[in-house]
């Protein structure tokens, strides 16, 4: 099975200006607002999880050519006929967001934190190697980093894996790191910047160096 | 993806309703009638994000630590329980992680696989943020974006960039602007940007 992300940017040629934005300019569309809402509404109703919408905007074919708000739209509409929702005998899930629990979901929000079931393998300032192969499913490691040689600053406990997660494979809880690279390693020697680049990486993305 | 959308929409908006109107207001329509969502809903979300939840919080946030290094320490030791206790908590702020800019570094947020976002301490990202052009660029020419936003830094300036590609969410702790000692904490907050809260500006300078 092929899978292929059309969403992952990090270090790829892009020569299109930045175009600043106030604070408080929000939409720029009327339909916008709406599927925000819609989105988020959808999502909360359990038929799927954050990490399985993130697999469906970024497989879109046409991702490159959509506005943000687009490629929402897109993803939602995959998913609800994925799960059939939009078929005629559809019944209403068990779960459904009034308005009135809108700000409690809010403030709750969804904690990817779980309880350890073994010891972190890695440790602080412990170098690690990314892998360099690129999984055949959604993934949170960047293209840029694969292959490359960094350094945890970072463990942040044992997090839902996105791997796993956004393929209906369950929650499979990983340890989580802050893995900072410098720059050199990743775009080399000419490199001028002054910079350090840091990627959040679950264990099965790591090996040691 | 389409760096921002400005042009797209005044044509949008030239006719009444657009196709893209058509098709949501349809989804809409289908959603509601199955019962899968409820509209009142739908506005109380659409409320939230415009009024409630925005950059506002995470400037409080910042002010915050600015007048009082007690909360400051907390912040930058446990930044999810530190900005709970200011009441801003919850979706895309579950795992929080501030960053503090010091005379020798700064730090730059990105998202280079979607467009992760603190929302629940500076609300919705702009579009520049989700654009392909920021989350391109952000990670490999720092310095050349940073320039773009107005922000020149001296060569010693080291740049820590943080690529969000899990669900910890980074907030920027801006330096305190000189000349600010003798403002109130409400009059900080109202230095403090969204921008130089992502690590694309610096506060203002006070009056």
């Amino acid at each position: 099975m092929s899978y292929r992300s059309n969403a992952d940017l990090g270090g790829s040629q892009e020569h299109g200006a930045i175009i600043q934005e106030p604070e408080g300019e929000l939409f720029h569309a009327p339909w916008e607002p709406r599927v925000l809402a819609l989105t988020l509404a959808m999502t909360a109703t359990g038929l799927w999880n954050l990490d399985m919408n993130r697999a469906a905007r970024e497989t879109l074919v046409n991702y490159r050519e959509l506005s943000y708000y687009e490629i929402w739209l897109a993803a939602l509409e995959k998913l609800l006929t994925d799960c059939g929702v939009l078929q005629e005998s559809a019944t209403p899930p068990p779960r459904v967001l009034r308005a009135e629990l809108v700000a409690a979901m809010l403030a709750r929000g969804t904690p990817f934190e779980r309880a350890p079931a073994r010891a972190a393998r890695f440790a602080l300032g412990d170098r690690v190697r990314m892998r360099a192969d690129q999984p055949a499913h959604h993934t949170r490691l960047p293209g840029y980093a694969r292959g490359k040689i960094g350094a945890v600053t970072r463990v942040h406990g044992v997090h839902v894996f996105a791997d796993t997660n956004a393929s209906g494979q369950g929650e499979c809880p990983q340890w989580l790191y802050t893995i900072a690279f410098d720059e050199h390693e990743l775009w080399g020697d000419d490199s001028a910047q002054r910079s350090t680049i840091s990627v959040d990486a679950w264990e099965p993305y790591l090996e040691p160096a | 993806m389409r760096d921002g959308d400005h042009e797209h929409d005044a044509e949008h908006q030239a006719s009444e309703v657009s196709p893209l109107q058509l098709r949501v207001r349809a989804l809409e329509t289908v959603l509601t009638q199955k019962g899968y969502v409820d509209p009142k809903a739908l506005e109380a979300l659409i409320d939230t994000y415009q009024w409630k939840i925005g950059p506002r919080n995470g400037a409080r946030v910042v002010a915050r630590s600015w007048c009082d290094l007690e909360f400051r320490r907390w912040l930058l030791e446990d930044a999810t329980a530190a900005i709970a206790s200011l009441g801003f908590s919850g979706r895309q702020g579950e795992h929080m992680v501030a960053v503090e800019n010091t005379e020798d570094v700064h730090n730059l947020v990105v998202c280079t696989l979607c467009s992760c976002y603190p929302w629940a301490v500076l609300g919705l990202p702009p579009t520049w943020y989700k654009s392909a052009p920021y989350r391109a660029r952000a990670v490999k020419d720092p310095r050349g974006v940073l320039r773009e936003f107005g922000v020149e830094l001296p060569e010693s300036v080291r740049i820590q960039i943080w690529d969000s590609t899990a669900e910890v969410r980074y907030l920027v702790v801006p330096r305190r602007p000189a000349g600010t000692q003798h403002l109130s904490e409400s009059d900080l907050a109202a230095l403090v940007t969204r921008d130089s809260m992502i690590g694309t500006g610096l506060p203002r300078a006070p009056m």
